[in-house]
């Protein structure tokens, strides 16, 4: 890898590593998945903010979508483990080191039908990481089933209709006290790799419902998981900026109101320039109107939902050493004989 | 094991006193559920531990937080049997809704101590009957209805000291110890325990052979139950990582654990917790959250029972075949979900030597008494990550909850064992490394921990779809190799566990084989066979899974093999005829599964049937 010294500085980030040293294994999943475009907006992202891929746990479940984290970062550290269960494997690796940046990746089926509970639970507790469902509306690896996130009346090639309401895995996000709550669409690799920046950022879970088409049985035309649909029904929020805590910050003065400035804890700004919506992220009661207003509405908006940087996490609620537990030393693990003597004297 | 110091000892006893029955009876009291009736049991039970006498406490509850009948037993036995006894001795009949058919079940000649008003002295006519107004006395020292239900109990262990011979000191002072600094409680508990006394000298004459005198078998001992043994177990065994679900019987092991970790387990100079207590939203998420850790580099356990084992085999085959490791407790139960889920069972056994799908197969641990639960609950975290796999710690609703005598836990001898882990360094100098390849010839490959800095470190964590060097793989001869060096690791992981312990007799023609808490009433049951049959054994006590040679051996060598559990089907027995092969027509199955715990009696007089119908 590139420990070497950079002959061109400028196509390697702070770390001096370059892209390619961000990418993963070649995908095996269907050309034209948007899967794959995440994927590229990921490696981007993480090659971007200057994340240590060393430092990278990948985090996935079953699906197309949980193959994915084969095809970034190879040299960091990845866990594919059962369908639905990713948010425990994720929770513990956390756990046991608080220093690694977790990243996990499912699907809709993964996330919100057999992983629901762990989903909602996950959102609950806080945990450091970055969640990001590949939201196609079908299971693809067992070819072609509806998902909890299919639309009402959709149709599968075989003609079956989906006569059941759509999840919405953001207002329940929101909801269950997510702190970094967006929607995006992997035909929109500008607005997907800010939010990924956003995202490495936060502190505590940070979940992104991305609009990812599978090619192969949901991207019919009249589907609302489709490229064609997505692509002519995308209505940004806002317009995004990010300005990662190790570059400088231009400040320049804004028409009142008419950006929102997040300032995240690392010290990095999630820059948001309002659209005629006037909509404030940072409003979470705004964010649960305009989300259910939207569904009713059939408008497809992407953007950060909702944001609040100062929430407490997981690690912080549970007051762990900054060392990571998984490196304690056996004298820091096991106490002494002492110990042991006081506590049987107690049973005697 | 003392079972020879404790045969010659109760020679010597037995020429004595040929009327009397000191030191060697059981007290069983009969109350309702949530009536407060365990300071009171626990009160008794150490006043007679304190007079050198060996004890143990059962507790046979329902699955209830007030209203249902409970019964909780104490065994005072000089020969240091701690077993259910069979037979109830004395029993205290403070339910008035199964006081008739507690005395009904009684052996002839035994004593019912009881509340005046229940009138039971009619119900029989060969028992013992001390009635004793405990309502009106409980009603001198407090007004309180609620208070006065809780101090009657207290009144019939003062009563049970005056008719028993129990020290009144040693009560008192049992009753200090337990309401630690609740001076106001120690105080009223000792006025309710000295008016039960008052009250059987002054009122009642004694007719019963039944009464302790002072020994010295119990000075430095401890009694404690086998979820606070493991919980300490894991805690000395340098557990950072604790996530769970609540499950009857295996709750107050993590609940035991979380006061000791928040005790000793905070970091002095910070304040911080060197560890994290999670309580999941399910088992599923237990395991999955202590593999995540596992995987991540720390000691990470869960503990749960039956139905929580059933949610856990699809992380526990993962773990099997991706090899990861974590420590799992089951602390076995009956069965199912709406079984009995507050009686005890040796019932998981196939379910967790095999638990999960495709060919796995697990590394199981059997302690049977305190100072195992403490120290095979040590070595499961070490033998996990050596091993590189869930090791489970299978004990069991009587182990865990109830009350038994040990010895102070010994220091762990050792300093943990990490297993095979590289550091960024040994990458370097290796010049990389295959996840899966078994270099030492032991099956056991090498990891590496998320985190670790080195561009050649990290790897891809996946099922059994992998080739050595843990790239995607289905090629045929890729999974075989994974599986068969799995299998291979299972051969290693016979050098690595708990091995068996045996007692040879000479001249025994039947070898007895058991496991877990059954071993409590083998030494008492081997006793019965010879001093009354004259049946010479030898005994066998499995100590872990899979399985070593020496069973072979044992079985080899005897005629007879019984298998003693507590299941229906000899789930263990089955697997000993798998590993003896032609000698499985040599095993016979004595299974014992009621519910309660086993007692030597009944182990007794299923061997000895056996052994008759073969000279039949």
């Amino acid at each position: 890898m590139s420990s070497t010294v950079p002959a061109k500085p400028k196509n390697l980030n702070r770390l001096g590593l370059a892209m390619a040293d961000y990418k993963g294994a070649p995908s095996t999943l269907c050309s034209g998945c948007g899967h794959d475009a995440v994927t590229s907006q990921i490696i981007k992202a993480f090659y971007e903010m200057g994340v240590h891929p060393s430092r990278v746990a990948k985090m996935s479940g079953i699906g197309c979508s949980s193959k994915s984290p084969a095809y970034f970062l190879s040299t960091a550290y990845g866990f594919n483990g059962v369908h639905g269960r990713m948010p425990a494997t994720a929770t513990g690796a956390v756990l046991a080191n608080r220093e690694l940046v977790c990243i996990g990746v499912s699907g809709d089926g993964d996330t919100a039908a057999i992983g629901l509970g762990q989903f909602c639970h996950l959102l609950r507790r806080n945990i450091p990481m970055i969640y990001i469902v590949e939201n196609n509306g079908v299971y693809g690896l067992t070819k072609g089933q509806f998902s909890p996130t299919a639309d009402l009346g959709s149709q599968q090639k075989s003609g079956i209709v989906n006569d059941l309401p759509a999840m919405d895995l953001c207002s329940l996000a929101i909801e269950l006290g997510c702190n970094y709550v967006a929607r995006s669409f992997a035909g929109d690799p500008k607005q997907l790799v800010a939010l990924l920046k956003g995202a490495i950022s936060h502190k505590g879970t940070a979940f992104l419902d991305v609009i990812s088409p599978c090619v192969t049985f949901n991207n019919q035309d009249a589907s609302r998981k489709s490229y064609k649909w997505a692509r002519e029904h995308e209505e940004w929020l806002h317009q995004i900026d990010f300005i990662p805590h190790f570059e400088p910050i231009e400040t320049v003065d804004y028409a009142d109101g008419q950006v929102v400035d997040v300032e995240m804890r690392d010290g990095s700004h999630i820059r948001l320039h309002k659209t005629e919506r006037g909509f404030d992220p940072t409003n979470k009661e705004a964010a649960l109107r305009l989300l259910h207003e939207a569904r009713e509405r059939g408008e497809f908006l992407t953007g950060l939902l909702y944001v609040n940087p100062n929430s407490r996490d997981f690690m912080e609620l549970l007051d762990l050493v900054d060392e990571p537990l998984a490196s304690l030393p056996e004298e820091k693990l096991r106490p002494k004989p002492e110990v042991l003597e006081e506590i049987m004297r107690e049973f005697m | 094991m003392d079972t020879t110091i404790s045969e010659q000892k109760k020679d010597e006893v037995d020429q004595q006193q040929p009327r009397a029955v000191v030191n060697d009876f059981s007290i069983q009291v009969a109350t309702v559920n949530g009536s407060g009736s365990q300071s009171s049991n626990n009160v008794l039970m150490r006043s007679i531990f304190q007079m050198g006498i060996p004890v143990s406490g059962k507790n046979l509850f329902p699955s209830n937080i007030a209203g249902l009948p409970t019964w909780f037993t104490i065994r005072a036995s000089k020969y240091g049997y701690v077993g259910r006894k069979k037979e109830i001795d004395i029993l205290v009949a403070m339910n008035p809704e199964t006081a008739r058919e507690d005395v009904e079940s009684l052996e002839p000649g035994r004593v019912v101590v009881y509340e005046q008003k229940l009138n039971l002295s009619a119900l029989r006519n060969d028992l013992v009957f001390y009635p004793i107004p405990f309502a009106e006395l409980s009603g001198q020292i407090v007004q309180d209805i609620r208070l006065r239900k809780l101090i009657a109990n207290m009144i019939y262990v003062g009563s049970l000291a005056a008719l028993l011979d129990i020290d009144m000191a040693q009560v008192e002072s049992a009753i200090s110890k337990w309401f630690k600094n609740k001076q106001k409680a120690v105080d009223l508990n000792i006025r309710a325990a000295r008016l039960g006394e008052e009250y059987v000298r002054e009122n009642v004459t004694k007719r019963d052979p039944f009464r302790v005198e002072p020994m010295n078998q119990t000075v430095g001992k401890i009694i404690i139950d086998g979820n606070s043994a493991c919980a300490l177990g894991s805690m000395f065994g340098g557990v950072s990582v604790v996530t769970w679900y609540p499950i009857t019987p295996s709750s107050s092991l993590c609940e035991t654990l979380i006061e000791y970790m928040k005790r000793y387990r905070t970091d002095p100079e910070t304040g911080k917790a060197t560890y994290a207590i999670v309580q999941a939203e399910d088992e599923l998420a237990a395991l999955g959250m202590a593999l995540g850790a596992g995987w991540a580099g720390a000691r990470s356990m869960t503990a749960t029972s039956g139905p929580g084992i059933s949610l856990m085999a699809e992380f526990s085959g993962l773990a099997y075949f991706a090899e990861i490791p974590a420590v799992i407790f089951d602390v076995q139960r009956v069965g199912p979900s709406t079984g009995l889920p507050t009686r005890t069972s040796q019932g998981d056994i196939t379910s967790l030597f095999y638990l999960s799908h495709g060919d796995t197969k697990h590394v199981v641990l059997f302690p049977a008494n305190m100072a195992e639960c403490f120290h095979f609950s040590i070595k499961a975290f070490d033998l996990a990550e050596r091993l590189q796999q869930p090791i489970f710690v299978a004990t069991d609703l009587d182990l865990g909850m109830n009350n038994w005598m040990a010895d102070p836990f010994d220091y762990p001898d050792k300093p943990l064992d990490r297993g095979k882990v590289l550091s960024a360094e040994a990458i370097e100098k290796l010049g990389g490394f295959a996840r899966y390849k078994d270099v030492d010839g032991d099956a056991i490959p090498y990891r590496t921990l998320p985190g670790t800095e080195h561009p050649l470190a990290a790897y891809f964590t996946r099922g059994s779809g992998h080739n050595e060097a843990a790239k995607y793989s289905e090629r045929p001869e890729d999974y075989e190799r994974t599986v068969n060096r799995l299998l291979k690791k299972h051969e290693t992981a016979k050098t690595y566990v708990p091995q068996p312990m045996i007692y040879h007799v000479d001249g025994a023609e039947i070898g007895i084989i058991a496991y877990g808490s059954t071993d409590a009433a083998m030494a008492e049951c081997r006793h019965q066979l010879f001093s009354e049959y004259g049946i010479e054994s030898a005994y066998f006590r499995i100590r872990a899974l899979p399985l070593t040679h020496h069973l072979r051996e044992f079985v080899e060598t005897h005629k007879r093999i019984y298998v003693v559990e507590q299941n229906r089907d000899g789930q263990m027995a089955d697997l000993v005829k798998l590993e003896v092969g032609a000698d499985a027509g040599k095993i016979r199955k004595v299974l014992h599964y009621k519910g309660i715990p086993i007692d030597a009696r009944f182990v007794t007089d299923a061997i000895v049937e056996m052994e008759r119908s073969d000279r039949r």
